[in-house]
């Protein structure tokens, strides 16, 4: 476990001064990453919770409120954001054996399929504003109160969600310049590699959200 | 490395420059500038608290409106508790000691480090904007709906405050954990860590897990105060008793936060004050991790009188009573460490005593809140807020002067006049238990807390304890003084002025910038002042 001390002679560019080795480093990288997403788990908890205690006391207004929801357009979601957790693992694999051209078209690709995502979710959402599904005062009065509950659990998911695919796109674009200048190979690819686990992270959760809020009821 | 030909300096001394201090990554530096932020803070929040002492010394509430009192108590709450206790221990001595204390020349991610003061001071920066705009009066809990719907000040712009230094509480934890996992040097097995390190390790777990909660829920709060989301507003189903369990998961460990790094601190001073390795290591770091883990379970014992189902009453009162059980075992193990030790008496020897004495009535007191029956006579009285200031400022803050009198000499290269530091330990004493003391016997009577007028027999009990808080204050005003004055004198302490084992009193008062010339390689346990006295003996 303990870095020994092989590197000492010449020193990678990229090796920062208060670490013993490129593999200390990129170990601590990759951890580091791994925490960052524990307390993102804790940060999404807070509303799973929260739907969890109202779904099971307004189930009713839980169905109504899964109908309003287009589940073809959260179904293609889903399929694009498979794609891009696809494609972020072959740039991953590309950086790790220092192809420079499949990173960079890999990138793209996921890039494309992560803005994809985001133009979809616009037009869910600009649908939902259109039939006064947004809590608050314009909130269409005929349906019963708690459906509120429903659309804002569903407003503060999905929107936290999207707004880290917006935070993803932004690494992406950097780990993207990263890679046309050729910065990424076997030795240096931590960037790449825990780009890639919070990406996946950011598709997991929507893995979650797609039938939690899309699909209830669908199957009677 | 070449340190004949060139020197290696301090890190305090390279380079030189404002600039150099507020881009430094160096986390000794950072350390002082949490040091000196959060004694900014403190003094603040003090300054509240000495407005509500000085309106509880007549029963009639003369001195404030029950409008203003109610702001005085919820900035005091605020800022002590996001912006000092929390902070208090991990960001000073934890920057500063945990990558020395692992071999390291830094922590894992020492930019992220900066990161957490710049986050720190924007988040207190906009909680203070709320204060000048008007105050808040929800109490620190921010509970709803007084923090959504039924407050008229400044709570949305004072939560934003909490949810930004929350984040940077978030990654002072992150960095921990990883340096701890992946840089302690050859031979620095996990258990030959000093103790100071599995506390913070435990610490920050609690940080990384319970943190990321808090922050969703005030976004919830703010969702509804400032969007009209309505998530705990009854008009639409919305539950205000689910904000208070969310609250809790996150503000219950956070007393963990507070109290978790002190016992670090004091795990280290006790051996060192007794020249003993510390009786039964393990099961001193094994407490740590069990009082962080058990600790997220007992949240609900904020909650018996709100609604909560007595049966999920019954399960938190039991596990709170296990939850003592860890720190029992290390206030045992303190005091076995001191029993039979080569006590001396120098200035970290009485936080130490003072520390434990403290710790043990707030600890037991503990007790009486986490037992149903008696927590529905005592919920919301004096009694509570006695026990946690025993945790929080008898416990954490004395552990934190402690450390800060101890470490002094490493972090900045000074000693400061040892009688000076027995006297403010003996006042922070005496101030503290007058100050509090009384609390316990008030509240037992009945008297409320969160009321700026009270019954006339109450009247001797409040005295005393602003009397008591008087005192306090001088002793913490003398530190303060004493500290700062030895910044200006030469630097004159030698390299382990205490005797003390560790990796932090091998390397020179004030260390260099990257702490250590060569890459230390650890062939002992930790506190072996055995093997040493025993070496010092050979020679």
């Amino acid at each position: 476990m303990h870095p020994a001390h092989e590197n000492h002679g010449g020193h990678h560019p990229m090796l920062q001064h208060h670490f013993f080795n490129m593999g200390q480093q990129l170990e601590a990288s990759i951890l580091g990453m791994w925490v960052f997403l524990v307390t993102e788990v804790m940060f999404f908890g807070g509303l799973f919770m929260a739907y969890l205690l109202y779904r099971t006391l307004y189930p009713a207004a839980w169905l109504a409120g899964s109908h309003e929801l287009n589940e073809v357009l959260g179904g293609l979601n889903t399929v694009v954001l498979i794609c891009s957790s696809l494609t972020m693992a072959l740039a991953v694999r590309a950086a790790q054996v220092g192809a420079r051209m499949a990173q960079i078209v890999n990138i793209i690709l996921t890039m494309g399929f992560g803005t994809t995502f985001l133009v979809v979710k616009y037009y869910e959402y600009a649908a939902k504003f259109e039939h006064h599904l947004v809590p608050g005062a314009h909130f269409d009065p005929t349906r019963e109160p708690a459906q509120q509950l429903y659309f804002s659990l569903y407003f503060m998911m999905t929107g936290i969600h999207a707004l880290h695919m917006v935070v993803g796109l932004g690494i992406m674009a950097w780990i993207l310049y990263g890679a046309w200048k050729g910065h990424f190979n076997a030795e240096y690819f931590a960037p790449v590699e825990i780009a890639g686990l919070y990406w996946h992270f950011v598709d997991i959760v929507w893995i979650f959200l797609f039938p939690l809020l899309y699909l209830i009821g669908k199957h009677q | 490395m070449n340190h004949a030909v060139n020197e290696p300096r301090s890190y305090l001394d390279a380079p030189y420059g404002v600039a150099s201090w507020l881009l430094t990554k160096d986390h000794k530096r950072i350390a002082l500038l949490y040091l000196i932020s959060i004694t900014v803070f403190f003094l603040i929040g003090a300054l509240f608290a000495a407005g509500i002492r000085a309106e509880l010394m007549t029963p009639e509430g003369d001195l404030f409106t029950a409008d203003m009192y109610n702001k005085l108590f919820t900035l005091h709450g605020v800022v002590m508790v996001f912006f000092f206790l929390i902070p208090s221990i991990p960001a000073t001595l934890g920057n500063f000691l945990v990558p020395i204390m692992c071999g390291a020349k830094d922590l894992a991610f020492p930019k992220i480090n900066l990161l957490s003061w710049y986050l720190y001071l924007i988040g207190a920066t906009l909680t203070l904007g709320a204060v000048f705009m008007g105050g808040v009066d929800t109490g620190w809990t921010f509970y709803t709906p007084y923090s959504s719907m039924a407050s008229n000040t400044n709570v949305t712009l004072a939560a934003v405050g909490v949810f930004i230094a929350g984040f940077s509480s978030i990654l002072t934890g992150f960095n921990f954990v990883v340096t701890i996992h992946r840089m302690r040097a050859p031979g620095l097995t996990w258990f030959r860590m000093p103790l100071f390190l599995w506390a913070m390790y435990a610490t920050s777990l609690v940080m990384i897990l319970g943190t990321p909660v808090v922050a969703i829920t005030l976004l919830m709060v703010g969702a509804e105060a400032a969007l009209g989301f309505g998530i705990f507003d009854p008009r639409v189903g919305g539950d205000p008793v689910l904000f208070q369990h969310l609250f809790w998961f996150y503000s219950h460990p956070a007393v963990y936060i507070m109290i978790l790094p002190g016992m670090g601190v004091i795990s280290e001073l006790v051996a060192a004050v007794s020249r003993k390795q510390i009786f039964g290591y393990s099961f001193v770091a094994y407490s740590s991790l069990a009082i962080a883990i058990i600790g997220f379970l007992v949240w609900g014992h904020h909650m018996f009188v709100s609604s909560q189902s007595i049966y999920a009453g019954l399960v938190f009162s039991i596990i709170t009573m296990i939850v003592a059980v860890p720190s029992a075992v290390k206030t045992f193990n303190w005091t076995a460490t001191l029993y039979r030790g080569s006590i001396t008496w120098e200035s970290p020897t009485y936080w130490v005593i003072g520390f434990i004495g403290l710790f043990l009535v707030g600890g037991l007191t503990g007790l009486f809140l986490g037992a149903m029956g008696l927590d529905v006579h005592l919920h919301d009285t004096y009694f509570v807020v006695a026990h946690f200031h025993y945790i929080m400022v008898g416990g954490g803050v004395m552990a934190f002067l402690g450390g800060v009198h101890f470490w002094w000499p490493k972090m900045t290269g000074r000693t400061y006049p040892e009688t000076l530091g027995k006297i403010s330990a003996v006042l922070v004493f005496v101030g503290f238990n007058l100050t509090f003391l009384p609390q316990f016997v008030v509240g037992y009577l009945g008297m409320p807390r969160r009321y700026h007028a009270y019954p006339e027999e109450f009247q001797i009990l409040n005295v005393v304890s602003t009397g008591g808080a008087s005192v306090l204050g001088i002793g913490y005003l003398l530190i303060i003084g004493y500290l700062v004055a030895s910044m200006f004198k030469p630097r004159n302490a030698t390299a382990n002025p205490w005797g003390a084992t560790g990796l932090e009193w091998d390397i020179p008062s004030p260390p260099t910038t990257f702490n250590f010339e060569i890459d230390p390689v650890v062939t002992e346990d930790a506190y072996n002042y055995a093997g040493r006295a025993q070496k010092t003996g050979d020679n």
